[in-house]
């Protein structure tokens, strides 16, 4: 059973065993709207949490995506680099971004519940 | 209302902040010998008009123009033709006196010519992308090192030792700090052995070509060498001419092309303000440093420009930027566009022929002279000459001579030996038959 969870940079994380997938949220993609262009690291690059590990951009803005938990990079979504339209149309399924090999479990842990997201985007 | 925006007392408050007890020691680090006392100048206070004029033009007599006499010099600037056509047009007020646009739909004109003079640099240089100018050559190549260190991730740098030596240190100080940059030695007349130079650890191997010797290169088994190895090849070009005639670098293999345009539509300017070409991959636009303008249709589907991609750029993307310039040499691209659209096509590959043309015939003269021989086998409009003795003494007797025969190695390569009897000689379609002729015999005449 896999289990999601949020930062206030409008990134999600869903944790399968111990490998972690990353993502935008639905309130950061329309924010941003159309996503014309993504970098994405490459796999083996070691990220720690709070580090840039992606850029996005759209027709308004571009901006980092940082490394929600610290782990090594098992694998990148190429087909949202090919695409990235594909971001937008479903930012927290087939719009996720990396994936990362956890390097300790008790920072995901901290981060924010579906709920308490939910709230923190209520509030800005 | 004098603009005096700091008062003694922000002045202070400000140095006491970073630690400094006055403002002479912000400058602490420059060279003593370098620091000249006012009164070395023995200016007088006050002077009319009039004796600022005489004074100043015996001064400026003291200089030999390059108009003066026969000029052969080059090494990464030369003189062409620039007809009085240019100059007219880029004396309009709305090209002269504008700025890089920062509100920038508002000036398509503007746009429209830097999009044609970026059309006009992916066609020279073989490239699918250009942006909208940089400095000049030297800063071009330091931001196509910049760029690949970031395409590639890898810190490591290699110098063809026929690059430029003033590019070399400008690449050694813009793009050495975040890595290591190596120089091959210099081999003037040859194509040195740079493959074994080249490691995982490498972003791009950098040459020139027409190199500093004038020697015309083959980059394909240099560019094959290191995209074996995962680097970039970037190419240094210091004379634009040479696109007229020459296999255009994006043909053999190279990933970004470094350029001084001065050559087309630009004086000497004293060495500046020059024209810096930069092209590349589309694959690497993202990367790519400076302004590039775009074609596009507006609401009711007119064609227009806009400036895009400038998400790369600093006014954007602040640190993140992919260069700290987000400005072009606007008049420079501009005089190099309109005069490469009134010579097109056929005038361009003809004024290339004329220049090569020009530098053979020199060459042959030259040779001929008892003692010289020539460095360089392969060659566009400039070359090396083996001189029996000394060369920088031998230009300056020809400058007495009214000729200036050209750059001697030695001032590009201080303290190499080797270089001491090479001279650099350019001729371009400026020159002529008589020139030649005075060349060669007062050569001969100095050397005996």
């Amino acid at each position: 059973m896999s289990e999601v969870r949020f930062t206030d940079q409008h990134e999600w994380v869903r944790l399968d065993g111990d490998v972690a997938t990353i993502g935008i949220t639905k309130y950061a993609a329309e924010q941003l709207g159309d996503v014309v262009y993504v970098e994405l690291p490459d796999a083996g690059r070691r990220l720690s949490s709070g580090g840039e590990a992606a850029v996005v951009e759209s027709v308004k803005a571009a901006s980092e995506v940082y490394a929600p938990v610290s782990g090594e990079v098992t694998d990148a979504n190429n087909a949202i680099a090919d695409d990235p339209a594909k971001v937008n149309a479903d930012p927290e399924g087939d719009g996720w971004f990396f994936k990362l090999k956890l390097a300790d479990k008790g920072e995901f842990g901290k981060l924010m519940t579906a709920d308490a997201y939910a709230e923190f985007v209520k509030g800005l | 209302m004098r603009y005096l925006p700091l008062t003694p007392r922000d002045r202070s408050a400000m140095l006491a902040k970073i630690g400094a007890p006055d403002i002479d020691a912000l400058f602490r680090d420059v060279p003593r010998q370098a620091v000249v006392p006012l009164s070395a100048f023995a200016l007088p206070d006050t002077q009319g008009e009039l004796g600022v004029e005489r004074a100043l033009a015996k001064l400026a007599a003291r200089n030999v123009a390059a108009g003066a006499g026969p000029f052969f010099c080059g090494a990464g600037a030369y003189k062409h033709h620039v007809p009085a056509s240019v100059d007219h047009l880029i004396q309009r007020s709305e090209f002269l006196t504008s700025y890089t646009p920062y509100q920038p739909e508002i000036a398509q004109g503007t746009l429209q010519y830097l999009f044609e003079f970026q059309t006009q640099v992916a066609l020279l240089t073989g490239m699918e992308v250009a942006n909208a100018s940089l400095y000049d050559g030297s800063t071009a190549a330091s931001e196509a090192v910049l760029m690949a260190q970031r395409v590639t991730r890898r810190p490591r740098v290699v110098l063809s030792g026929g690059l430029h030596p003033h590019y070399a240190a400008t690449v050694e100080t813009l793009a050495g700090l975040g890595g290591e940059v190596v120089r091959a030695p210099a081999e003037p007349g040859k194509s040195e052995e740079l493959a074994a130079l080249i490691d995982e650890g490498t972003a791009c191997v950098v040459v020139q070509s027409p190199d500093v010797f004038g020697l015309v290169r083959d980059l394909k088994p240099i560019g094959e060498a290191a995209h074996a190895r995962g680097a970039l090849l970037i190419a240094v070009v210091t004379e634009a001419v040479s696109f007229g005639l020459l296999e255009p670098p994006g043909a053999q293999g190279a990933d970004i092309v470094a350029a001084e345009g001065q050559s087309i539509g630009n004086g000497l300017n004293f060495g500046g303000p020059y024209v810096g070409l930069f092209a590349t991959r589309e694959k690497f636009v993202r990367q790519m440093p400076g302004r590039l303008a775009g074609e596009t249709v507006d609401a009711a589907g007119k064609r227009g420009f806009v400036l895009t991609l400038s998400t790369r750029e600093q006014h954007i993307r602040r640190e993140k930027a992919t260069s700290n310039i987000c400005t072009n040499s606007g008049l420079c691209c501009l005089a190099f566009t309109i005069h490469l659209s009134l010579l097109g096509d056929e005038g361009f590959s003809r004024l290339a022929r004329i220049n090569h043309a020009n530098a053979s015939s020199l060459a042959d003269r030259l040779s001929g002279v008892p003692g010289v021989s020539l460095v360089t086998p392969a060659f566009f409009n400039e070359f090396t000459l083996k001189l029996p003795k000394p060369a920088a003494p031998v230009v300056e007797q020809l400058a007495a001579k009214g000729i200036l025969a050209g750059v001697p190695a030695s001032r590009l390569f201080p303290g190499d030996a080797r270089m001491r009897d090479l001279l650099i000689v350019a001729a371009t379609e400026t020159n002529t038959d008589e020139d030649f002729f005075a060349f060669a015999s007062a050569l001969t005449e100095v050397l005996s």
